[in-house]
């Protein structure tokens, strides 16, 4: 079955069974491996991404299911060699440690921060909580947030500097 | 992990699903965000033959009002019943149950009326159509027909739906009366199935409670309608002492089993705690909505 979606905001498709995931479609079609597989269950959120900018699991969803739809992966996330602000976040306050969660962490982050752009730490907290930290590095992505925050609230020329800034 | 293969038609509407499931029957079933059906099929324990994905229609999701029913459209997502900041007091159940269904991801993609039909014992929404004592509205190609939802539920995973039928509609009777609900669930952790949930409706009358509904989740084959809770509620002045036997009889009426999340009997107890708890909240709202 043909199915077609802009992920990153490129164009792509492929002909794929009706029982192909998104998550699979992504991977294994597309070779875009930063979305991860942890659970496959519908538990861990390893394989968050973004539709139509709202984070969802793309291990619970088919990949013709979000034809003709907008598909950020967490490859979408910098501009060219400048992280993003989520990006830089988790740089400099240390928020992740072996890494596997961190594009999901990320992306629910993002999402938050457009919906939300001051958030309170229960909120960040509620946001993350279908995320796990296997690492249970929960303290820092708490502050990576926040510093992302701080950072989409100044300009953004001072965001690229930071992140650049190693 | 993935699922039996499937043939699979996204529809552009309503009828279009109907047709297909009129010429399908049993071997098709209906897909709306696909939040528990999903995780069903790659588990294998589902395996259809045709996935019929509802999930796009327009005009079957929203909270609306007509005829004096307040009405919920069965695409409506967990994720906007939770943000349903505007919604009238008398529905302030939605939110409330909202808030505690799976996780923030699952609550973005998941409907109201995917769950519902989905009938898990477990599921939340089940106990709150039952304390609303909502009308489940059921079309297939050859009409419309309205269920209540103390009929709906018919076992695990089991409901009054026929194999040609999707539910489009929730509705709940517009009241003049001051009017609440309440929903406690007690989760090992976010994302969790329930250990015992319990949700709450109560309309007043002066002094004196006009309506009561008490759903419970997780404490039995179906989603439990406390149907003697609610009657030792209906035109009673609801004192402590009231509310500790209304809370008495619902317990008595779960079913819960001993599993990893508890014993059977600390389950009862929570059913107990809870509608009491549910009652004192619903009780202070409606209150609320009287001054």
């Amino acid at each position: 079955m043909k199915v077609s979606m802009k992920v990153n905001g490129i164009e792509r498709g492929g002909d794929v069974e009706p029982r192909v995931l998104l998550v699979d479609f992504l991977r294994t079609n597309l070779r875009q491996t930063g979305t991860h597989i942890g659970c496959d269950t519908t538990s861990c959120g390893a394989c968050t991404v973004l539709l139509d900018g709202e984070p969802v699991k793309s291990c619970t969803l088919l990949a013709v299911q979000v034809q003709g739809r907008s598909v950020t992966t967490v490859e979408g996330l910098a501009q060219g060699a400048t992280l993003s602000p989520m990006q830089a976040g988790f740089h400099e306050e240390h928020g992740l440690q072996c890494g596997f969660c961190t594009p999901g962490m990320m992306l629910v982050g993002t999402a938050l921060l457009d919906r939300n752009p001051n958030p309170t730490e229960d909120e960040i907290r509620w946001a993350i909580s279908g995320n796990i930290c296997r690492c249970t590095g929960y303290m820092n992505i708490v502050k990576a947030i926040q510093y992302a925050a701080k950072a989409k609230a100044s300009v953004p020329a001072a965001v690229g500097a930071v992140a650049g800034g190693e | 992990m993935f699922p039996a293969a499937f043939d699979y038609r996204s529809t552009a509407s309503l009828d279009e699903a109907l047709a297909l499931l009129a010429e399908h029957g049993d071997a098709a079933k209906v897909m709306a965000g696909g939040q528990s059906l999903i995780p069903l099929l790659k588990l294998r324990f589902a395996q259809p033959g045709l996935l019929v994905d509802i999930g796009r229609l327009k005009g079957m999701s929203g909270v609306g009002r007509h005829d004096g029913w307040m009405t919920i459209g069965a695409l409506t997502r967990h994720v906007d019943l939770e943000r349903g900041h505007d919604l009238p007091r008398q529905l302030s159940l939605l939110p409330e149950a909202a808030h505690w269904i799976a996780d923030p991801l699952v609550r973005n993609q998941g409907t109201i009326g995917g769950s519902v039909c989905h009938a898990d014992p477990s599921g939340d929404w089940g106990s709150v159509v039952l304390a609303l004592d909502a009308d489940l509205v059921a079309r297939s190609a050859k009409g419309e027909r309205v269920i209540h939802a103390a009929d709906f539920f018919q076992g695990p995973f089991t409901t009054a739906l026929r194999p040609d039928e999707v539910l489009t509609e929730i509705r709940v009777a517009s009241s003049s009366k001051p009017s609440a609900g309440a929903y406690n669930k007690l989760e090992r952790k976010v994302g969790d199935f329930a250990t015992v949930a319990v949700a709450v409706q109560i309309e007043l009358d002066g002094n004196k409670v006009s309506k009561a509904g008490i759903g419970l989740t997780a404490v039995g084959p179906t989603n439990v309608k406390a149907t003697a809770a609610e009657k030792a509620l209906v035109g009673r002045e609801p004192t402590d002492a009231v509310i500790a036997e209304v809370a008495r009889l619902a317990a008595a009426a779960a079913e819960p089993k001993d599993d990893v999340r508890g014993s059977a009997e600390f389950k009862k107890d929570v059913v107990r705690v809870y509608v009491q708890r549910g009652l004192k909240t619903a009780l202070a709202r409606a209150k609320e909505a009287r001054a």
